[in-house]
């Protein structure tokens, strides 16, 4: 590695050769205000188009000013990152970015939180000294994400999500100059194109033009009327992401504060989705052991490897790229779908609730739960089993506006029946954890042995696409993961292909699983978030004392009282669903 | 949630497929692709460039992107004689936006439009090279140089 003499504002230092002025000032603790680029270096992304200006230099000798994000250092270079100059320089810019934005930011979803606003502050634009014309875009309004493109400042960091990371090629920077704005292909609404709804755009949008379909109104409303009996659910990573909402280290487990939340909220019954995690298992892992006990009898019909069909985003993007796939995942439900219809079934029953007047609410990650909760498949008779789907930071908000903070609140448990959970259905949260749960669960089922370590370190990690062999007391399966949408495309294109031999693979869509879910606060592309969530969720399995999902006596019970046998009738009619093909065709005409 | 459907002729798809493999099917020919497939048809509307997305395998997004881009391509059939104004630095400043106000004020379209007989459309293009001749109006394949706004009439006679 060749090492490169420079000097930052007089400071010399040696870097290596390809190291970008921007990272070689952080060395000298030199923060470059940026406002288009974006590093996830650890999940192998690198977006910098140098297209915003904002992080301008002077370096000696070079005549006009250079974008630090993309200029590479070289031997002997002389920098200066604070002149008056450039100060000046980066003001300007920020206020021509502003003279083509709405000022709305008291009353936009990205308000407190918006790298624009943030930045603007910093930078100290007190006036806009240019007035024009604004571009006005039509706002588009999926069941998911709302794009409001007048606030779009063309960072293309959405872009890259898309496409580099998740692979599903929906936007696309079109038209130019005044007109110029991310759009999907003909500017169509997004429900019309391929997008899964995972909301990785959401995640790293800088303002306010990519924001979630917000429902919190709708769940006020609910609790609000006395005819409803409110019902909420909780999804694995929300409990561990929480806390950063109100300023507490990422990692914190909040469970215990959430659940008091929620219940001072209103809310009838405080629930947990975990628990639906552990049917989840109870029924995919029945399925998987099913499918692989036919394979190894030697049925040649038998498809194999087997996929999760837990993450909604991953749904959706092989019903839209690969639908001639469409019966090799799980048919199993998610575990979102599988608490909303044992809600209103189930449940209702117990609590002696008309199946309309009982909402169920559900707290998660994602974006795409919202999509989900809302397929015409999950309803019966126009009514949905989950009524209205609230991101972890919808929770937020609804806490901050009703009860303030959760910080001094006490640790509550769940409401029973539906709320007692295992480790395994924790750590579905995180990337590989669904597979661990299963395998602990299938493992048991299938040698009739007790499993003595369940911990499946080989399943864990952060590479974004693994492999792992588990050993069923002398069967060995050969188990495949991937998060990120273009990771998971690597592995279906192996599977077509014939070259994957896996018997099953888990996949997510979003990096990190649903720890670093569309709907999470925003980490802004710092792994070591993701990673505290990711160990928090572990410590809170390891802190179960039931870790298995086949040992959860109120699964057990469920069985029992009401659906049988995993793949039972009821079960299968309750709990698994089918898959569409959603691929656009071209019809040609003789 | 049902499919959508797009209808080609197979002769179209065809010529389609044949363009896209004289290049290889290469992503990175993207524009010489439209560029061959425009002058093929004439226009790129919405089903063509979801077939060339497919056979290059890019997103179809990505396709419109570059085709919205670029002012040469467009979406929307030309005309039997297609009407491209100069308003290139030197056309400008000599007179081409009169012009321009002329011929759209005569034809009744808009830049970008063709008129319902399908006769003449009408673009802008920056500079062709004639900057001596400014302001410089094409027809077809005929230019006319030094065009006044009083000329517009005369010219277009010669089509009808």
């Amino acid at each position: 590695m060749t090492l490169i003499n420079i000097k930052i504002n007089g400071k010399e230092l040696q870097v290596e050769e390809g190291t970008t002025v921007l990272q070689a000032a952080k060395k000298v603790g030199i923060e470059i205000p940026t406002l288009c680029y974006m590093n996830l270096h650890d999940l192998g992304i690198n977006h910098n188009p140098g297209g915003c200006r904002i992080c301008v230099v002077e370096v000696e000798g070079r005549r006009n000013l250079a974008p630090s994000c993309v200029t590479k250092v070289w031997e002997g270079m002389e920098v200066k990152t604070h002149t008056m100059r450039v100060l000046n320089a980066r003001k300007t810019v920020m206020e021509l970015i502003l003279s083509d934005h709405p000022f709305e930011c008291l009353t936009c979803a990205k308000n407190g939180t918006c790298d624009l606003q943030k930045l603007a502050q910093d930078l100290g634009v007190r006036e806009i000294h240019y007035q024009g014309e604004q571009s006005t875009y039509k706002e588009d309004n999926s069941p998911a994400i709302i794009r409001d493109m007048d606030k779009c400042i063309m960072c293309r960091r959405c872009e890259t999500m898309c496409n580099e990371v998740q692979t599903c090629g929906v936007l696309s920077g079109i038209n130019r100059g005044f007109e110029a704005v991310v759009a999907p292909a003909f500017e169509q609404d997004l429900v019309q194109s391929p997008c899964t709804f995972c909301g990785q755009c959401v995640a790293v949008c800088p303002t306010g033009a990519l924001t979630e379909q917000d429902h919190t109104n709708k769940v006020i409303r609910a609790l609000a009327d006395p005819s409803k009996t409110v019902i909420v659910q909780t999804a694995p990573a929300v409990r561990v992401a929480l806390g950063e909402e109100f300023g507490m280290e990422p990692g914190t487990i909040v469970t215990g504060k959430m659940v008091a939340a929620l219940r001072r909220l209103g809310f009838d019954k405080v629930f947990d989705t975990d628990f639906a995690a552990d049917l989840t298992i109870m029924e995919e892992g029945t399925e998987l052991l099913g499918r692989l006990s036919k394979f190894l009898k030697g049925d040649k019909d038998v498809k194999l490897p087997i996929l999760t069909s837990c993450c909604p985003g991953w749904v959706n993007f092989f019903e839209h790229q690969f639908p001639e796939m469409k019966d090799i995942p799980s048919t199993a439900k998610s575990p979102q779908q599988m608490f909303g219809a044992i809600a209103k079934t189930y449940m209702a029953e117990k609590m002696n609730v008309k199946r309309e007047d009982l909402v169920v609410v559900s707290v998660m990650p994602c974006l795409a739960k919202k999509y989900e909760s809302q397929r015409e498949e999950f309803a019966v008779n126009g009514n949905p089993d989950v009524d209205f789907s609230i991101s972890t930071r919808e929770l937020a908000h609804l806490i901050k506006q009703s009860i303030g903070d959760i910080k001094e609140l006490p640790d509550e448990d769940f409401d029973n029946l539906m709320g007692q959970s295992t480790g395994a259905a924790v750590i579905f949260g995180n990337t590989g954890g669904v597979i661990e749960a299963a395998c602990r669960t299938a493992y048991e089922v299938y040698t009739e042995k007790k499993l003595e370590k369940v911990e499946f370190e080989q399943l864990r990690g952060f590479e974004g696409v693994r492999s792992a062999e588990v050993d069923f007391d002398g069967l060995k399966l050969n188990i495949g993961i991937a998060h990120g949408l273009g990771n998971a495309r690597k592995l279906l294109e192996s599977i077509k292909k014939g070259e994957s031999h896996f018997h099953a693979i888990e996949i997510m869509a979003c990096p990190g699983g649903c720890i670093g879910g569309g709907g999470q606060p925003l980490h802004h592309g710092n792994i070591e978030i993701l990673k505290a969530r990711a160990a928090a969720l572990y410590k809170e399995d390891e802190g179960k004392e039931i870790r298995k999902s086949h040992e959860n006596p109120e699964i057990i019970q469920l069985y029992k009282e009401f659906l049988g046998q995993p793949m039972s009738e009821k079960a299968h009619h309750l709990l698994h669903t089918e898959y569409f093909d959603k691929k656009k065709k071209i019809y040609i005409e003789k | 949630m049902s499919s959508i459907h797009i209808k080609l002729k197979e002769k179209d798809c065809q010529d389609i497929k044949e363009i896209c493999e004289s290049f290889n099917n290469d992503p990175g020919e993207l524009i010489n692709v439209l560029h061959k497939t425009q002058e093929h048809f004439g226009y790129l509307p919405a089903e063509i460039q979801e077939v060339i997305a497919g056979y290059l395998n890019v997103s179809v997004a990505k396709v419109y992107g570059v085709v919205t881009f670029y002012s040469f391509f467009t979406m929307t059939p030309k005309g039997q004689f297609p009407i491209s104004i100069c308003t290139g630095t030197a056309c400008y400043v000599r007179g081409a936006e009169k012009v321009l106000e002329e011929i759209k004020k005569e034809l009744n379209v808009n830049v970008g439009e063709t008129t319902p007989d399908g006769k003449f459309s009408l673009s802008c293009l920056r500079c062709v090279g004639a900057c001596g001749l400014a302001p410089v109006v094409m027809v077809g394949e005929k230019t006319y140089g030094r065009v006044a706004p009083e000329d517009v009439k005369k010219i277009l006679e010669d089509f009808k």
